[in-house]
């Protein structure tokens, strides 16, 4: 953990505790010194109570939250990388699918949910897919950047050799997009975390979205903000791990810190 | 000579349509089998696209190109290329980079997969021609820009081509590597008999290394001289310091200059 020297103490590596530390002690005393009610800001002791107290109920509904926005940002990832590519690989395509998506984009996805609800009921279904929906443009975005900006040289080069379109994708377009893609996953899983609590909070049984709005409902503050840090705890982790990810697979774009 | 293997016979050269802009000119030239040419011009000139078009990258809208005795109207592939910028993809070794070629053109990818022990000895023989011994399994980005090029010129080479176009390719090094560079290209000349048209803005580059250098106007280029460049060969670094090579490049500077008034 400590850069080898041993003496003295990494700040580097401590500095996202102790300021994530920081935070939460300064909350809770300036909601003590303040004398703050708990139904408009809860101290996070009171917070760390309420998830002990309401544990199994935050633990099934994390869960459940944690089951759509995975299983909506897989869909994307996949739909994201094969739309990408396709777009990537043709002018026209480009042109045609580009205004179509930005507007599609444009629409805030709150709006959406209604529709889906009308199509699928509500549940499940109508979260995944708008964690899928929301999370899905920055990967084809990104996929068809990585495409669309190959040097003009490298493919004067193949060309000249008697490559073909699909030879230069093979071998230099989808290995160079590929940075741009891991690159998106951390932004994508990020929104589909937005999509499925949207999602849940307009219309669901269950997880962390319904969980929320329904102890609002309640005046259950605490509870409320149980649930963000739940929300928080899991954006972090899969941000992490997209993160990590990215660095195994495209290791050759981070060079820096690859050359030893 | 030999007979000419790049033969360019009142090219125009248009980009963008009708409307666009007049690259080149009744663009006329021929480059012998095994000859070294250069060509040198005004910046914008159309030198770029003369190498396009030999390589068959662009097709004129008037005129003919010929290389090996066929017209072009596709991509040849017996050329090799190198750019000003080097290239490199970033993602494979030094040594997957040159290789590269060899998974594109037609006659090599077949054999690659059972003779890949073959053609790894052929790309560590070009490295080392090139002063990268060792330097095979380095990610590009681990070398210098000199390196790079060195790199960059086996890439262009290990396909064995018959003829090797060369886009400024030492135009952004520092003048101590470019005349290395220059040493390494004279002798892969005379080693391999490969014919090259180089492309330069160093008029003593043209000089040194070129059995002929051709003058363009300035666009839409066309070819305004064409100078023999008497020297025997094997040259060595020092006529670059002889009076008859300091007036040879201060003619074509006079030439170029000229180029650059003149449209
Ligand atoms: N893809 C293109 N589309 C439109 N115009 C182009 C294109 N490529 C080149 N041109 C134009 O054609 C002319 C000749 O370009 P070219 O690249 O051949 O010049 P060059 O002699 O290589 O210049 P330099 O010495 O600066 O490299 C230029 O005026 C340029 O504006
Ligand atoms: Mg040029």
């Amino acid at each position: 953990m400590s850069a080898g020297t041993g003496r003295g103490f990494n700040w580097l590596n401590a500095a996202p505790w102790v300021y994530t530390i920081g935070l939460f002690v300064i909350w809770e005393v300036s909601v003590r010194a303040f004398g703050i009610a708990q139904y408009i800001l809860p101290a996070p002791s009171v917070i760390l109570n309420a998830i002990v107290e309401f544990w199994p109920a935050i633990w099934k509904n994390s869960l459940q939250t944690l089951y759509t926005t995975t299983v909506g940002f897989l869909l994307a990832v996949v739909g994201g990388l094969a739309l990408g590519l396709l777009v990537g690989w043709s002018k026209t395509i480009y042109a045609g699918l580009y205004p179509i998506m930005v507007g599609f984009n444009a629409i805030p996805k709150v709006a959406i949910v209604p529709i889906l609800v009308i199509w699928f009921g509500i549940g499940t279904i109508p979260a995944v897919l708008t964690a899928f929906l929301i999370s899905f443009f920055p990967i084809v975005v990104n996929v068809a950047t990585g495409l669309a900006t190959i040097e003009p040289e490298t493919e004067d080069v193949l060309r000249a050799l008697g490559a073909k379109k699909m030879d230069i994708m093979l071998k230099v377009g989808i290995p160079r997009s590929m940075p741009y893609f891991f690159g998106s996953l951390k932004v994508a899983i990020t929104l589909a975390f937005v999509g499925s609590v949207v999602s849940e909070t307009v219309a669901s049984n269950t997880g962390l979205g319904q969980m929320m709005s329904a102890a609002q409902s309640q005046f259950n503050v605490p509870l409320v903000f149980a649930g963000l840090i739940m929300l928080a705890v899991e954006g972090i982790a899969m941000y992490a791990l997209m993160a990590w990810i990215e660095r195994r697979t495209t290791g050759w774009a981070h060079r820096g810190q690859m050359a030893q | 000579m030999a007979y000419p293997l790049v033969t360019i016979s009142n090219v125009d050269m248009r980009y963008g349509g009708a409307e666009g802009i007049l690259a080149v000119k009744d663009l006329t030239l021929s480059v012998a089998k095994g000859e070294f040419a250069a060509v040198v011009g005004p910046s914008g000139c159309g030198k770029s696209t003369l190498m396009k078009l030999v390589t068959g990258l662009h097709i004129p809208q008037s005129g003919v190109v010929m290389v090996a005795g066929e017209r072009v109207t596709r991509p040849v592939s017996i050329v090799g290329m190198a750019f000003q910028n080097p290239t490199m993809l970033p993602w494979r070794t030094t040594l997957d980079n040159i290789l590269l070629p060899l998974e594109i053109v037609e006659r090599h990818r077949k054999r690659l997969r059972a003779n890949k022990a073959e053609y790894v000895a052929k790309a560590e023989k070009l490295l080392e021609t090139v002063g990268l011994k060792g330097f095979g399994s380095k990610f590009p980005w681990q070398l210098s820009g000199g390196m790079q090029q060195r790199a960059n010129l086996c890439r262009a080479l290990i396909h064995e081509p018959d003829l090797l176009m060369l886009d400024e390719p030492f135009g952004a090094l520092d003048s101590f590597t470019r005349e290395e560079l220059w040493c390494v290209i004279r002798d892969l000349h005379a080693a391999q008999g490969v014919t090259i048209v180089l492309v330069t803005h160093d008029l003593r580059e043209a000089a040194f290394l070129a059995d002929k250098v051709f003058v363009m106007s300035s666009r839409p280029g066309r070819i305004l001289q064409e100078r023999r460049v008497p020297f025997e060969r094997p040259r060595d670094l020092d006529i670059l310091y002889k009076p008859e090579f300091n007036d040879l490049v201060h003619e074509l500077r006079g030439a170029i200059a000229e180029a650059r008034i003149a449209v």
